[in-house]
């Protein structure tokens, strides 16, 4: 019943797909801003945000509660309502402009370019329809196409995704599914135009850990035979280390750390990536005491001055001239390492890393 | 542990280490609406299914499984927020099982209950002052006139600022609700608290803190847990023993690391090995991967014998005709498996 492989075909996909690395982007965020105007002031979002993702990668979006992960996510799908979110910047999908399309435009790009996979199954399934209709109404809204045809497609993507008795399960309802099964039709549902991008929103933080490993297993295999390019939003650092080739860091609605996984889970050089890092709990090893950041993550009605984390940051004392809080640091490689780059003012952040934080991790 | 100066409800003192909390053999069957005319063929959904744990005073236990293995309806039948279908549970010797609400309340002051949801578990039309002051006050844990000061005390043992206990819950952040929470479970000077899923909830910096709040609460007051988890990670962190629930029963119990380091049922096995770990991209070797196929069973009609053996790799005929006995298997270790050995290569 149960297959038992090691881990070692995984990293080779990882390395096949660094290799396609150096090919042109297919998604370009530059200088994403996102803001709600509201009775109580301007929420700011997103501040100037800019990444970019090849095909065949995974970049996981990494941050707590309204860090502005989720946000700017749902901008590249173009989900904000123009009425009462401002966006300005360039978000490029394909070398095509999404910002300031309309919403005619929009809908033929949502599910045909990109589509989005979002955390709770339970809510973004309509209870009322067949978990068939609404993966054949996804087809047949992009393409000219029999019923017949729209439902032979359904059936191939539940199987595609591992659903068993596809004939069968296509005919019934979300409630008749568990969870993870769920989850794997909301998968199919996103993928049965043959998207490019996928943008996975916690696609696993509701699911069980086994069912949880099952999806993760999924979104894998499908990235690695459709070539297409992930964006996976999550706060669990275990998941990205699974999953990701490159990870962003996001804390009030700024990257604040970005650059291969390997890079920012080994070496991290921002001071609130190595809060996160020191607290979780290891699985193996001599359990080591927790060093919690201290404070709450500030409000986007009233980001602080300089750098959004100095009021919580234990190494602002290091860093002359009060610089930390009257200037706001620029996404920079701090190291001799171009492909990682932080924002913080603290000099040499990996010397830092090495005496001050790696003795305390597990 | 302060506990060897602590008295019973009845006024008994009690020994360190002594068990202060006993499952025995305990069930919790829910009535469903079944198939056949008016439903009256009524089924029953087996939540908790022959339950045997212990807890002595001053330990914590952590209960881990996934949805629908009956970790939370046993954190509700230890605080006997339901009346178990049979089997006992003994506090200090005492069984409470099937007590009455009367005779149940000096027990429920010694056992109390931490929730998961910060934000629902708090009356949003009460100051938490209230809030902490109605628990001081329902277990006659105040005089007249002290309850403000001593309000104040419990807001900054759990590190929230004395002052403000004029405010409502919805002025404080999702970590420090729970806080209050916490505070209005320790006003009634527990000897035992039951967390279910304290930290879940909250972001990752803030669930840290909590975390560590509520081991410092540990070590000073003495108090035992029974800390209900689906992150493994954290329940390593916290627990002395832990205890692995699989479709309402006990399938593993042991001490923390032997339960890591070399857990012997498969169904342990299989959770341990699928918690993503992030020390891999830290250059650890990957640890060995064991993908579970399908979903958890139905509790209403469990599999007969062995409840994990539709998933099981291991599983052979005498799975499905014998229920496998929580048997140990190591020191202190017992695992309910007819092909328990144990597995080291999940550990670095």
């Amino acid at each position: 019943m149960t297959d038992q492989t090691t881990r070692a075909p995984q990293t080779v996909a990882r390395a096949a797909r660094a290799k396609r690395a150096n090919e042109e982007p297919y998604l370009e965020v530059s200088d994403l801003h996102v803001q709600f105007p509201t009775a109580d002031g301007l929420v700011r979002a997103v501040q100037g945000l800019s990444y970019s993702l090849p095909l065949g990668r995974t970049l996981a979006i990494v941050g707590e509660s309204g860090s502005g992960k989720s946000v700017s996510s749902m901008a590249v799908l173009g989900l904000h309502d123009a009425k009462t979110a401002r966006i300005s910047g360039s978000i490029k999908v394909g070398g095509r402009e999404i910002t300031g399309l309309s919403e005619r435009a929009l809908e033929s790009y949502r599910g045909v370019d990109a589509a989005m996979i979002f955390q709770d199954p339970q809510s973004s399934l309509h209870p009322y329809f067949t978990v068939g209709d609404q993966i054949m109404e996804a087809y047949r809204t992009h393409r000219r196409v029999s019923k017949r045809a729209a439902k032979a497609r359904a059936v191939e993507m539940l199987d595609r995704v591992g659903i068993p008795n596809p004939r069968r399960r296509v005919d019934n309802y979300p409630h008749e599914f568990s969870g993870g099964m769920r989850q794997r039709a909301m998968i199919a549902m996103a993928l049965v135009n043959d998207p490019k991008l996928l943008i996975a929103d916690e696609p696993t933080t509701a699911l069980d850990v086994t069912v949880q490993a099952q999806i993760l297993d999924l979104i894998t295999d499908l990235q690695r035979d459709f070539g297409s390019a992930v964006v996976f939003i999550t706060h669990d650092l275990g998941v990205v280390a699974e999953i990701a080739d490159d990870i962003l860091v996001m804390y009030a609605g700024s990257a604040i750390e970005q650059g291969p996984v390997e890079k920012v889970l080994g070496t991290p050089l921002h001071p609130y990536s190595w809060g996160l890092l020191e607290s979780v709990p290891a699985l193996t090893g001599e359990p080591a005491p927790l060093h919690p950041i201290p404070g709450t993550p500030p409000s986007l009605l009233a980001v602080p001055s300089g750098c959004a984390f100095h009021p919580r940051c234990e190494f602002r004392d290091r860093v002359p001239q009060d610089r930390c809080r009257t200037l706001k640091p620029d996404l920079l490689a701090r190291t001799a390492d171009p492909g990682h780059t932080s924002r913080c003012h603290l000099h040499e952040p990996d010397q830092v890393f090495q005496t001050d934080i790696s003795p305390r991790l597990p | 542990m302060t506990t060897a100066t602590a008295t019973s409800a009845s006024g008994v003192p009690i020994k360190d280490g002594a068990p202060l909390l006993e499952l025995d053999d305990l069930a919790m069957h829910f009535k469903v609406r079944g198939d056949g005319l008016l439903g009256r063929k009524n089924k029953r959904v087996q939540a908790v299914d022959g339950v045997d744990l212990t807890v002595r005073a001053g330990e914590t236990l952590g209960l881990v499984g996934e949805s629908g293995c009956g970790k939370s309806t046993t954190a509700r039948l230890i605080t006997r927020l339901l009346e178990p279908t049979h089997g006992e549970i003994r506090y200090q010797g005492h069984d409470i099982a099937h007590l009455s609400e009367r005779q149940l309340r000096p027990y429920r002051r010694e056992i109390q209950l931490i929730f998961q949801d910060p934000y629902s578990s708090l009356n949003p039309r009460h100051t938490v002052g209230t809030i902490v002051g109605t628990a001081l006050r329902t277990h006659g844990m105040v005089s007249r006139g002290g309850e403000t000061a001593r309000v104040q005390e419990l807001l900054e043992m759990v590190g929230l600022n004395p002052e403000h206990d004029n405010r409502y819950p919805h002025e404080f952040s999702g970590g420090q609700r729970q806080r209050i929470g916490i505070a209005r479970a320790l006003a009634a000077r527990p000897k035992i608290i039951v967390a279910d899923e304290p930290v879940s909830a909250l972001d990752v910096s803030i669930q840290a803190q909590v975390m560590n709040l509520l081991e410092e609460l540990r070590r000073e007051l003495g108090i035992a847990f029974v800390f209900i988890a689906h992150d493994l990670g954290v329940v390593r962190h916290f627990c002395d023993r832990v205890a692995v629930m699989y479709l309402g029963r006990v399938v593993e119990q042991g001490p923390r690391d032997e339960l890591y380091g070399a857990p012997q049922h498969p169904y342990t096995q299989a959770l341990l090995s699928a918690v993503p770990d992030i020390a891999v991209a830290r250059g650890m070797p990957p640890k060995s991967r064991i993908r579970l196929e399908g979903d958890v069973p139905s509790p209403v009609d469990p599999p007969s014998g062995c409840r994990f053996r539709t998933r099981c790799w291991k599983a052979q005929d005498v799975c499905a005709q014998k229920t496998p006995p929580l048997e140990e298997k190591a020191p202190g270790q017992v695992a309910a498996c007819h092909f328990a050995e144990p597995m080291t290569s999940l550990a670095a």
